[in-house]
């Protein structure tokens, strides 16, 4: 996790989820999206800033369980887990003031 | 407040290559290339949504279409051009210097760039925003993989309708292409693959009148325009390209539009009727809005702008 996002897949995605602290955001994404790529860099400044929050992806080709279990069909989906249950999803790449603006209630030290 | 010589408004191909000319040119151009959506409202523009681009000259085995549009955004960097992904929210051009805002943060420049792009039409139902990721979608290229093994359906009949069902195909069971003419618009060769491919089967004379799925999509309610005939297809994805609508909005009362909404340009130029304000690419063009042309017409705007600001007098150092 050299940019602060954490790796997840199918054998360490229960694990992670549940054993979490603080909240966890999931980017569900693929090499083939475009949008995908586009908001990878904003999840990677949003977590150096918050820390409050733990930043993860999960790559849906090599995972699709996971996507499926979740009714991802869409990417990016952004899945917000705390103590873990999905708290908030959102669907769809999104500028970076408006994914803060979505994040708030998560995000306790950018207040 | 800054200031810069050249303001581009837009980064898909017409705004970047006008990016990497006028950097070449010395007029260290602002690139606001706009911001992060699954529509093609983005940085990079409609490319940023398929896949295989196979006209594009000089890659002879085709480029993917986001590789594209990060090698153009790559090249005007390489020059000086500077980004701010963000999106612009008011316009000034009143007088010079000319004034853009990004919320309350003021931007100044000497010389505009409009080449803000169209994005795709919506079926305008009231289900579409409930169902929109949930089956419902406008990007096959993200989105077609989760309907692996089923039946979905592509709406419009133009080269990207055609080009969406047949990426699809990959993964879904069956593609209905609902098409609402009894003809398709699409190029020879887009038809001659709609036709050969077993997996896409064509409704003619049909349109989507709503949508079926409380938080996903079950189905779409389709009518025969001939015969009037109602019918459920029990399909699990809809990707809609039904065509496009220039992103313009900014410029209403501000530069003189058709009224379809696209920006007027001077005949084989980019002056626009406001003097020291270029368009380019496809907010400009509904005829033939191909990457290659958008990035044709986005060095004209860059040499239109350079010589404009030559002719008023201003020096090329920022």
């Amino acid at each position: 996790m050299a940019d602060g996002i954490v790796t997840l897949t199918t054998s360490t995605f229960d694990e992670t989820v549940a054993s979490s602290d603080k909240p966890i955001l999931v980017d569900f994404w693929a090499e083939w999206c475009g949008p995908c790529k586009m908001i990878a860099p904003i999840l990677g400044e949003i977590a150096t800033e918050n820390p409050g929050i733990t930043i993860a992806k999960l790559n849906v080709d090599e995972n699709p369980d996971i996507a499926m279990r979740f009714n991802v069909m869409s990417i990016p989906t952004l899945l917000v887990f705390n103590q873990g249950e999905v708290q908030k999803r959102l669907v769809g790449a999104k500028g970076k003031g408006q994914l803060l603006q979505e994040l708030n209630e998560f995000l306790p030290t950018s207040r | 407040m800054s200031h810069h010589p050249v303001l581009i408004i837009g980064s898909g191909p017409a705004g970047l290559t006008a990016a990497i000319y006028s950097a070449r040119a010395n007029l260290a151009p602002l690139v606001i290339e706009g911001e992060p959506s699954s529509t093609s409202d983005q940085p990079g523009g409609q490319l940023m949504l398929t896949t295989e681009v196979e006209n594009f000259p000089g890659f002879p085995e085709g480029i993917m279409g986001p590789d594209l549009m990060l090698r153009m955004r790559e090249q005007a960097a390489r020059f000086g051009a500077q980004f701010l992904t963000e999106k612009v929210t008011a316009v000034d051009f009143t007088e010079r210097p000319f004034r853009v805002w990004v919320r309350e943060q003021l931007y100044t420049a000497d010389a505009i760039i409009v080449s803000t792009g169209a994005q795709s039409l919506m079926l305008g139902l009231e289900s579409e925003s409930r169902l929109l990721g949930h089956g419902l979608s406008t990007c096959a290229t993200c989105d077609g993989f989760f309907f692996r093994g089923q039946e979905i359906a592509v709406v419009g009949g133009g080269d990207s309708a055609v080009e969406e069902a047949s990426f699809l195909t990959k993964f879904a069971s069956k593609v209905i292409l609902i098409v609402r003419r009894d003809e398709l618009r699409a190029s020879k060769i887009m038809q001659e693959r709609a036709f050969s491919n077993p997996k896409i089967e064509l409704r003619w004379n049909t349109v989507v009148d709503d949508l079926v799925g409380e938080h996903k999509l079950e189905g779409a309610i389709v009518r025969n325009v001939v015969t009037g005939e109602v019918t459920t297809l029990p399909v699990t994805g809809l990707f809609v390209a039904i065509g496009h609508r220039p992103n313009t909005d900014l410029f209403k009362g501000v530069l003189a539009m058709e009224d379809n909404g696209y920006l007027i340009t001077r005949p084989g130029s980019s002056y626009t009727d406001v003097e020291g304000v270029f368009a380019c690419g496809d907010v400009q063009d509904h005829t033939y809005r191909q990457a290659i042309t958008a990035a044709g017409s986005g060095c004209i705007a860059a040499i239109d702008t350079e010589r404009w600001l030559e002719a008023v007098g201003h020096s090329s150092h920022a």
